[in-house]
């Protein structure tokens, strides 16, 4: 297919499509943006990379005129702007894609479409038009369907649809594959391959840093807010570009090799759930065994019973059997979340705000919330405050967990440092079994890197440990097996090492909502196989 | 910011009430000085404010709990009432009798009462999901129709000429009006001293913390092992153990026997007492004593300045009124969007 790159180097007399000039912007007590200044060419796919707290999410809003920047000049087409309000900035021919999507569930694609849309356009021309953008770029999306049925690629979709009828010139992408299958992704980057060759430039912001090397042209690393390296991707790899996001050396996982497994330590059973409310899923005929020492992946999609699954494991819902669920031997099926603590059974749960941590509460509190029992905090039923503190702090100290105290509230650290504190609060109660998911979802790649590492060093003190993720790459970093998810069901237990991503794609449902490419690539993969 | 509202809040109550007064033809600075200020200044009238402030800080405690949680009990003021009858039940059977056992049986019928009755509010929440606000206030017309079939019938006093009121309580069932040499009821120390195990409950203990998880993150409640059927339970029934124990000591302390007066509205006011005390213990106390002066000066101020008897209820209404305010605009901004900024752009494209 064309090159990108051709395209940008064919247009480069021609102005930038956009030019930030020393641009600042000043929250109170931080500098989000300091000088930054970045050049995107037309035709230019154009990565936009940082940890968490980098100042890429101030720097999109300010492009896509939800904030104002304190200083600093903005050009479009070699003009100077100011975008006042994401309105003007479609206006401009910007347009975005965010990573949480704004849908109705129960409209239909082309109601929804219609309804995101400022002008007025009649059902029929919009129709055409939404068939001419599909065509164009080879997206699939039947327009008559409505929302709920369709896989979350498929929701991304007319997010982008929608963001491509208004013909942009600058389309930015705000971390879009995190939510998808690797076939999705594929199919997902030829579309804005297309895009590019077209004309449109395209701002592409993520963390999954192969991807960049993979599709954008050039690379501008944030850091501290502050601009620290301009890069062409194809001359970098992943770990350069790692070391440049965190600037500081990146740690790679310790694993001792030839690790043995001890005997079983956890495992459910038959263990079904019925769905709850209607956009759950229901949980069918779950297997699953982890011996000591073990690290299991659960990969897939996002809702697909994950977090069912989760809540299941955790004792958050509690199994109407017994047997279902078996720790050390013990039957706890029947037992509530404390009680599975009592005999070991640690959980994190994927969302940190309201469900891992309560942010008005001090860590003081939070650590309180889960350790308190295990860590022998409450005497005759009071929590004892100082020894809270003393295990806050040491969670704080032994994870370098960046807050003022164990008096400070969850609320005021960053994500990051408060899925640090989070995963340490439960490795430090040395559970015997752990359960995680997510461990490092919107967590910057340094936070990542020590939360992988100490769940690897845990299992290698003999902990049995699942990693629930949709993050591909983490799993097949640190986990031995694996086991995919789809539509509530687990399949079978894969080694990691020996088991190829297109084989995990598939499990994970193929390309969802396209039954024909799925069985095309199940048959391309089986002649291989054979 | 949010402690310092509560006392804006009744700033406000009394500049806009005199404002609010004066426009309708009264002296609203007056009845303002009358309401808020003569039962402060005139120390005759402090046994007045304990005798109410004691009931309001008893109730508003216990809905505080529930409160927390956001299981939010509006019908207290039935559950006084039960209290009060369980009390009277009691007091009906040992009329006979006398002992220092009685007066203790008499308040834990009471508390058992009150918690009864709230108990039906959990029940019904937690067995078939009903609403807790509208079964709870359901529940204070039927506590009010069967105190008056109570004392109508079945209790209503032989010798009591006709009247609508059960035979008086006896030595042996009354408590003090003027305890340990001071000129305040029993209850104001029964009060203060709960406030105490209050705030240590709600500041230290296991269940305190689990009570405002349920209530600000349900789901991290639940994640930590708090349920919220247990809390729905808990903090029903503590807050109708301690609407009974208020109910029956009123009754065994002012009007010594019960009658079709009895219902007060204190489990109403101690709703505005919860909130204006923050959820606090000890800004219940203070709370409870602002709202006590306010009954006290309602009544003065009808006297001197003639302004209805409605007039507390206003006053008390307007400060809940502004606290809730208070509370939404400390913790938002308000701005207003002229809609002019999509020309700036829109004029290059």
């Amino acid at each position: 297919m064309a090159g990108p790159n051709q395209v940008s180097g064919a247009r480069e007399g021609a102005p930038a499509r956009l030019q930030l000039s020393g641009v600042t912007k000043r929250f109170p007590g931080v500098l989000a943006n300091d000088n930054v200044s970045v050049t995107v060419k037309p035709g230019e796919i154009h990565a936009l990379l940082g940890e968490n707290g980098a100042g890429k999410s101030t720097l999109v809003k300010m492009i896509y005129g939800i904030l104002a920047p304190d200083s600093g000049q903005m050009f479009w087409d070699g003009e100077p702007v100011r975008i006042a309000n994401p309105r003007a900035a479609r206006k401009l021919g910007i347009g975005m894609v965010f990573q949480h999507f704004s849908l109705f569930e129960a409209l239909t694609v082309l109601e929804n479409i219609a309804l995101g849309l400022d002008a007025k356009i009649s059902q029929r021309d919009l129709e055409a038009e939404i068939h001419r953008v599909m065509e164009l770029y080879g997206l699939k999306l039947d327009p008559a369907r409505i929302v709920t049925t369709l896989s979350v690629g498929e929701r991304q979709r007319i997010e982008i649809v929608r963001a491509l009828l208004l013909n942009p010139r600058l389309l930015i992408m705000d971390e879009p594959t995190s939510v998808l299958t690797p076939q999705e992704v594929e199919q997902l980057f030829e579309t804005l391959r297309k895009l590019a060759a077209s004309g449109c430039s395209i701002l592409y912001i993520s963390h999954k840093l192969h991807e960049i090397v993979a599709l954008c042209d050039t690379a501008t690393i944030l850091r501290g807010g502050k601009l620290v390296a301009e890069c062409d991707p194809k001359q970098e790899n992943p770990r350069s570009m790692a070391e440049l996001m965190i600037g500081a050396n990146l740690k790679t996982i310790a694993r001792p090799a030839g690790r043995e497994f001890g005997k079983e330590r956890f495992s459910a059973r038959a263990l079904s759930l019925p769905k709850h409310g209607d956009f759950g899923v229901a949980l069918d005929d779950i297997y699953i065994s982890v011996r000591a020492g073990e690290i299991l992946g659960v990969a897939g999609v996002a809702g697909n019973g994950q977090n069912e699954l989760m809540e299941a494991l955790s004792g958050e819902l509690i199994s109407v059997d017994a047997d279902t669920i078996h720790l050390d031997g013990k039957r706890i099926g029947r037992f509530g979340p404390t009680a599975r603590r009592a005999v070991g059974l640690c959980a994190v749960p994927e969302e940190r705000n309201g469900h891992a941590a309560v942010a008005d509460l001090t860590l003081l509190l939070n650590g309180a919330l889960t350790a308190r029992r295990r860590m022998g905090f409450v005497n005759i039923g009071l929590i004892s405050e100082g020894k809270a503190r003393i295990y806050a702090e040491k969670v704080i100290g032994a994870f370098g967990v960046k807050a003022q105290g164990a008096n400070s509230t969850a609320g005021s650290l960053s994500g990051g440092n408060l899925q640090k504190f989070v995963v340490g609060r439960e490795i430090l109660q040395e559970p015997a079994v752990l359960i995680v998911s997510q461990p490092t979802w919107g967590v910057d790649a340094g936070a990542a890197a020590t939360i992988r590492q100490s769940i690897v060093d845990l299992a290698g003190r003999g902990c049995a440990v699942i990693v629930v993720s949709s993050d591909l790459d983490e799993l097949l970093e640190i986990c031995d097996t694996l086991v995919v998810m789809n539509l509530g069901r687990l399949s079978r237990v894969l080694k990691v090492g020996e088991v190829s991503i297109e084989e995990i794609g598939l499990l994970m449902g193929g390309v969802h909502g396209d039954p024909s490419a799925t069985k095309e690539m199940t048959e391309a993969l089986v002649a291989h196989s054979i | 910011m949010l402690a310092l509202s509560p006392v804006g809040a009744v700033l406000m109550t009394m500049i806009v009430g005199a404002i609010i007064f004066w426009a309708i033809g009264y002296d609203g600075p007056r009845a303002v000085e009358e309401m808020f200020f003569t039962p402060v200044l005139a120390p005759y009238k402090w046994p007045d404010v304990a005798t109410k402030a004691a009931p309001l800080i008893l109730i508003a405690l216990g809905l505080t709990l529930g409160n927390r949680a956001k299981i939010w009990n509006i019908g207290a003021e039935g559950q006084y009432l039960l209290g009060a009858v369980g009390g009277a039940g009691v007091a009906m059977l040992t009329q006979d009798y006398t002992g220092w056992w009685i007066i203790p049986l008499m308040i834990l019928v009471g508390i058992l009462a009150g918690a009864f009755w709230a108990g039906i509010v959990a029940w019904l929440r937690n067995a078939f999901g009903v609403n807790e606000i509208l079964s709870s206030l359901m529940l204070v017309y039927v506590a009010l129709q069967l105190l008056n079939y109570l004392v109508s019938g079945p209790w209503k006093d032989p010798n009591g000429q006709n009247f609508p009121q059960t035979a008086p309580f006896t030595a042996s069932q009354h408590l003090p009006a003027h305890a340990f040499g001071l000129p305040f009821p029993v209850g104001l120390y029964v009060a203060f001293g709960l406030a105490l195990v209050f705030w240590l409950v709600m500041a230290r203990s296991e269940y305190g913390l689990g009570v405002r998880i349920v209530g600000d993150a349900p789901k991290a409640a639940r994640y930590a092992g708090y349920s919220q059927a247990h809390a729905v339970w808990s903090t029903l029934l503590v807050s109708g153990g301690m609407s009974g124990l208020a109910g029956v000591m009123e009754a065994m302390t002012q009007s010594g026997q019960l009658n079709l007066g009895f219902p007060s509205g204190y489990g109403f006011t101690a709703i505005i007492v919860s909130f204006l005390g923050r959820l606090h213990p000890v800004g219940i106390v203070l709370a409870g004593i602002v709202l006590a002066i306010s009954y006290v000066g309602g009544q003065v101020a009808q006297t001197v300045v003639h302004v209805p008897s409605a007039t507390a209820g206003i006053f008390q209404a307007m400060m809940l009124f502004f606290i809730l305010a208070s509370d939404v605009l400390v913790r938002r901004r308000i701005r207003i969007d002229w809609g002019g900024a999509a020309k700036t752009a829109g004029a290059r494209s």
